[in-house]
């Protein structure tokens, strides 16, 4: 009875031939702790509080962070700064910011909201406190350390190349958002990198290797089928 | 022919000879059951691409391990609408009938120890392969009363699944097996071991067609509760099935029984149609061959079981019972028939064969044309007809 239309019995063992193929492909598979894969560019992870390149912290605690937060996990409270020793280069200064990484979503609402690019995601979601107290991050930890970098604190797992490009989501967009502005620097310095390219976009003024930037299809060709625009074939 | 160990009555040794056997059998299961879930993780991710286990141990050897013990520390539930009683004793009525079953399988040859003879298996019953009917029928009784006396309704719809699948499929099972007693002229499992030793032509494999074997594997992954059988703990349509309400230890027991019961029944897969421990041996370490023979043969099936889950999507439950009832049960009768026929003389094989086939053809036919007017009759397309139905399977 075998063959004729349709399904035959001969098919029923199509299954049995893909799956030993299979046997000789290469393994899809990431052995996480020990292998990371590239974050994509973009990534939303914990945040970083950036300063100006002569030091100065960019947070003016306006608490627009806070009010625009879906999550209510940000605190801020405002300061006058001390005009012998300014923290921030304006008249107020984040005198208290604390992030509750219990209630963060990641959703990057605050560094669309932030005036000054104070507030930017670096990539690091590897995190994770045995305390209460721990989850609340204060200022002292959120402020980027005096070469530019985010302060690493014993509970994340930083890597290699992890603490670069924390201002990712902040240099792909135009501030202005018109798209004549695009890849035209509308931001200003940071401490230890001064003022860091433009993230290509459809621009032509792309400097991938000074962002960061990359595709995930270019990153895990390896991994990827053929037909996807991959190497396994 | 009985072990040849009790030849001479019961002495000391001898006792010591059979406790030894039985806890080596023991020890040797348990390994095999670690052994058996490590390779088949392994051999299912070589087949999706994956890695599989590989932290614990080298290449992961003892992550059956580290996941037992972890199941033995979790909290033991009672529900509370369970039988007490029934709920506690279903695992071990899984259990024990699994570690039965593979007392009477010969996994080597007959050795001398201290002028001591016996054979390599725990125990060498007259009734043999009986004892594994019988075994395998009370092990229905632990996931039917597993599933009883759960008191919720998952476990209930599994366990009905799962013995109405199972004694639908040990008809199967006991047909083939009278194939097999028929041409090897005993019950007793080293005696259909020995039936087949002179030569790889004389497998039962060969000598009764390679049909009832083909039989024989397909009824034991359905009594197995293995893919494409594993109706009875269908994840996506009842949760676990019969063992739904179980956790910690008696879990961890349903589940060190399902891969015993694979183990063993490729085993037995080995003893009935491959010869068992036959294969060439070489001069030096003669006790030795056989053991690997049974041992590389018992693997290239568990493979085969592997491969099997890997390939196939899970049967329907009406094609399930379509496959065993109007495909399987009546193929292994006519089978059967042949095989006795061929007892007598070739004459007679030929003439059963040649009158299956018109039986069968003609049967077949015959539901062809009332399905097709019931359909007509109906309005509905011949599509319509169940799979795995007459027109589909077998002849």
């Amino acid at each position: 009875m075998a063959g004729g239309a349709g399904p035959s019995i001969l098919s029923f063992f199509g299954g049995f031939r893909i799956s030993l193929k299979q046997v000789f492909e290469p393994r899809v598979t990431t052995e996480y702790p020990k292998v990371k894969k590239p974050k994509p560019p973009r990534a939303h992870g914990r945040h970083v509080l950036n300063r100006y390149e002569d030091g100065m912290e960019k947070c003016i605690g306006c608490e627009l962070c806070a009010a625009v937060c879906p999550a209510d996990c940000i605190y801020v409270r405002g300061a006058d700064n001390n005009p012998d020793e300014p923290v921030s280069p304006g008249e107020r200064y984040g005198f208290v910011y604390e992030i509750n990484y219990l209630r963060c979503i990641h959703c990057d609402l605050c560094v669309e909201a932030c005036p000054t690019e104070a507030i930017t995601e670096s990539k690091m979601f590897e995190f994770s406190f045995t305390s209460r107290a721990d989850a609340i991050y204060t200022r002292d930890e959120l402020v980027v350390d005096d070469e530019g970098r985010p302060k690493k604190l014993p509970w994340e797992d930083w890597r290699e190349g992890d603490d670069r490009y924390t201002s990712a989501w902040m240099r792909a967009t135009s501030p202005s958002g018109a798209a004549s502005y695009e890849g035209e620097v509308q931001w200003s310095g940071e401490l230890g990198y001064g003022v860091r390219a433009p993230e290509g976009g459809q621009s032509p003024r792309r400097d991938d290797a000074a962002t960061g930037n990359f595709a995930i299809r270019t990153v895990s060709r390896d991994k990827i089928p053929f037909r996807l625009g991959g190497r396994v074939r | 022919m009985a072990d040849p160990l009790f030849a001479h009555g019961l002495n000391a040794a001898v006792w010591l000879i059979v406790v030894i056997k039985v806890l080596v059998a023991f020890g040797a299961l348990l390994t095999s059951v670690l052994l058996m879930i490590w390779f088949e993780r392994k051999v299912i991710s070589d087949m999706q691409d994956r890695i599989g286990p590989n932290r614990a141990g080298p290449f992961g050897l003892l992550q059956t391990l580290a996941d037992g013990t972890k199941l033995f520390f979790k909290e033991d539930l009672l529900p509370e609408r369970a039988d007490r009683f029934v709920f506690r004793l279903a695992p071990f009525l899984t259990v024990v009938p699994a570690f039965l079953i593979f007392t009477v399988v010969p996994v080597g040859g007959i050795v001398t120890v201290a002028h001591h003879t016996f054979e390599l298996q725990v125990a060498d019953p007259p009734i043999g392969i009986l004892f594994l009917l019988a075994l395998s029928s009370v092990a229905v009784y632990g996931t039917m009363l597993a599933g009883w006396s759960s008191g919720s309704k998952y476990p209930l719809l599994g366990s009905v699944r799962a013995s109405a699948q199972m004694i639908s499929y040990e008809a199967v099972l006991g047909l083939t097996v009278v194939m097999v007693i028929l041409e090897s002229h005993g019950l007793s499992t080293r005696s259909i071991v020995t039936s087949q030793a002179a030569h790889a032509w004389q497998w039962n494999v060969i000598r009764l067609g390679v049909i009832p074997f083909v039989l024989f594997f397909i009824a034991s992954t359905a009594e197995l509760n293995r893919p494409p059988f594993d109706l009875a703990e269908g994840e996506s349509e009842l949760g676990g099935g019969y063992h739904t309400e179980y956790s910690s230890i008696r879990f961890a027991l349903f589940f060190l029984a399902e891969f015993m019961n694979t183990v063993t029944m490729s085993a037995i897969v080995v003893t009935l149609f491959f010869g068992g421990p036959d294969g060439p041996g070489f001069h030096f370490l003669r006790w030795l061959w056989p053991i690997l023979w049974f041992t590389g043969k018992t693997v290239a099936f568990l493979y085969l079981q592997v491969w099997i889950r890997a390939a196939l999507p899970r049967l329907r439950y009406d094609q399930l019972m379509d496959l065993g009832w109007k495909a399987m049960i009546p193929i292994s009768l006519g089978w059967l028939l042949v095989i006795a026929g061929a007892i007598q003389s070739a004459a007679w094989a030929l003439a059963l064969f040649a009158l299956g086939c018109v039986g069968a053809l003609a049967l077949t036919q015959a539901i062809r044309v009332a399905q097709r007017r019931r359909a007509s009759t109906l309005g509905l397309g011949a599509d319509l007809r169940p799979l795995g139905g007459p027109g589909k399977v077998g002849s």
